[in-house]
């Protein structure tokens, strides 16, 4: 660092510029992101409603969770943690996650190796899977919707002409394929995300490692599994906690494709619902932070068993 | 041999085949059905038979629509800006001075980025109606800051980090202070940078929901991802879908054509704000 030949005085008042160049930034961080993120934690402990938001009174947990014995002697539990709603929520939200991800990945990976071998065309695929990517959520929330409608949807007449199917599915309003609906709609849209940034990843590997293998007459196989996955794990560590936390907090595509449906609403969806729609505020500011709790445990977790470096500083 | 290779070969193109119509048609055929009206839109067409102009003049025919694309240039152009402008310095701190909590500092902001956002919904909501901002644009400015402003300090400071330390050895040896090095040296070499990081902060905002979604209450504040998403016929039956795609096609050619130019730069830009952190 230039620091070092500078002395003391010079290397203070760099110091000093620096704290006043991130001052303007926290100060806008904590205006938009820490002070609503506590007043939402503040505003689980209450009974605060939408229509009167300072009339809130501190009721403790019992958003959460509340217990109370009756008389009789009947034990009633009140709250979220007790809420088959939110626990399908939950559920939702999770298997989203886990197979959207998954599929992704798998099929990412593919991708990325397709686009990083050389042929004819590459350029034009690799703009050709930009474009999922470009277009906004909810335009292809409503392209594949109008895809996927039960009468009119080409998905149908494709499937049908196949023979793969025997009648005419309504993907996205029966409970039993509305899941698939999302699931599919996500994949298509973030599979190029994902192979961008795997390709990045491979990219890096040498190529004289591989030239290596080939003369050595190993299987491509073996070479993929021994010698590339490997060498791009890093990348692709990251790449799935990005995509990760990404899908445990969505909300646009399932609001607009599938509205509605208990099968997919999602932890997001549901704590929406409740603070806007059904003016149970505070309920919907206690699912809202136990999806915060739930994210910041899980990337904790993965961080710390992972040893992922994601601020880059070791590479320094 | 040659056959098995020849085999591997067909099999290689065919993948491609396969990669490309997959990420294409649905685009494709949301133009297809713009252009089709009448019966000819409850057929399913392969190809493009009909070329109304129809479905488009119904959705710039209603003022509604027009005025949401106003809406949403002029929310993501100013979330951009301001993100960019506090950016700049705040990643050249961090990318080139030492101080101590630097590695901490940026796992915090890069937190925020990965925040979900629902998590502050209830936060802004309280923020934005005790600021008397509810339903106007400046709701959605306010709470894109959000997710703008660490993605564009993250990817600046992976930027910066790789400028040359000569440079700046030199600026400083001419008695240069950090904002001269930041304006007049640093600047002009970070243009692509910003143009890339610009342009995919502008995007997200461009494309957001949630916020917009619940920040505005009536119809001519609304952006143009809750216009769409709202956009419904009288009842399930009549959603009108001709009009629905016409204005998707309206507001994703033009993000398309960006991405098709800034393609490499894009690339860059997203992987600098994935991989690499």
């Amino acid at each position: 660092m230039a620091s070092n030949d500078g002395g003391l005085s010079l290397s203070q008042q760099r110091q000093r510029a620096a704290f006043w160049f991130l001052a303007p930034m926290l100060a806008a961080l904590f205006f938009v992101a820490a002070w609503p993120l506590l007043r939402t934690i503040w505003f689980s402990l209450t009974n605060t409603l939408l229509s009167d938001l300072y009339g809130g009174e501190f009721i403790g947990f019992d958003n959460y969770l509340s217990i109370r014995v009756l008389e009789s002697g009947r034990v009633i539990y009140r709250g979220t943690l007790v809420d088959p709603a939110w626990w399908n929520a939950v559920w939702n939200t999770v298997r989203f996650a886990v197979v959207s991800v998954f599929f992704e990945t798998v099929l990412g990976l593919i991708v990325a190796l397709v686009l990083n071998a050389e042929f004819k065309g590459r350029g034009l695929v690799r703009a050709a899977i930009l474009i999922p990517w470009a277009i906004p959520t909810i335009v292809s929330a409503k392209m594949w919707a109008w895809m996927l409608n039960d009468q009119f949807g080409i998905i149908n007449d494709i499937l049908l002409n196949l023979g793969l199917i025997s009648q005419k599915i309504a993907w996205t309003a029966s409970t039993d394929t509305a899941m698939y609906a999302v699931l599919m709609v996500d994949i298509w849209k973030t599979t190029p995300f994902m192979a961008l940034l795997i390709l990045a990843g491979l990219q890096m590997v040498p190529r004289d490692i591989y030239e290596a293998a080939k003369l050595d007459g190993i299987n491509p196989v073996k070479v993929f599994f021994r010698i590339t996955l490997p060498l791009i794990r890093p990348a692709l560590a990251v790449a799935i906690i990005f995509r990760m936390l990404d899908a445990l907090r969505i909300f646009d595509l399932v609001y607009v494709l599938t509205p509605n449906s208990a099968a997919t609403k999602t932890m997001s969806v549901i704590s929406r619902e409740n603070m806007i729609d059904f003016d149970k505020f505070a309920y919907g500011a206690a699912q809202s932070t136990l999806l915060f709790a739930i994210i910041a445990v899980f990337v904790s977790l993965y961080i710390w068993l992972g040893k992922v470096d994601l601020s880059g500083e070791g590479q320094r | 041999m040659t056959a098995q290779k020849l085999l591997s070969t067909i099999a290689f193109y065919a993948l491609v085949v396969v990669i490309f119509v997959f990420s294409v048609f649905p685009f494709y055929y949301a133009i297809v059905t713009s252009f089709a009206t009448g019966t000819e839109l409850f057929k399913v067409n392969y190809w493009p038979k009909a070329f109304s102009w129809a479905n488009y003049e119904t959705v710039l025919g209603g003022r509604n629509f027009v005025r949401s694309v106003w809406n949403s240039v002029f929310i993501a152009t100013t979330t951009v800006v301001f993100a960019l402008f506090l950016a700049v310095t705040a990643s050249y701190a961090l990318a080139r001075v030492r101080f101590r909590g630097r590695g901490l500092l940026l796992m915090m902001i890069l937190a925020v980025s990965m925040f979900p956002q629902i998590a502050v919904l209830a936060g802004l909501f309280e923020l934005v109606r005790f600021l008397g901002i509810f339903n106007t644009p400046w709701a959605m400015i306010m709470s894109y800051v959000i997710f703008t402003l660490p993605f564009t300090v993250w990817v600046l400071t992976t930027f910066m980090r790789d400028l040359p330390v000569e440079i700046e050895e030199a600026a400083i040896v001419d008695g240069a202070t950090p904002w001269v090095i930041i304006t007049k040296v640093f600047l002009p070499l970070l243009w692509p940078a910003l143009v890339t990081t610009g342009l995919l902060a502008f995007i997200g905002a461009w494309n957001e929901f949630l916020f917009a979604l619940t920040f505005t209450s009536s119809e001519t504040t609304r952006t143009v991802p809750v216009a769409i998403g709202l956009l419904s016929g009288a009842s399930q039956q009549e959603i009108p879908w001709g009009p629905i795609m016409a204005a998707s096609v309206i507001v994703t050619v033009p993000l398309i054509i960006l991405v098709l130019i800034f393609q490499r730069k894009i690339v860059a830009g997203l992987t600098a704000g994935g991989v690499k952190g």
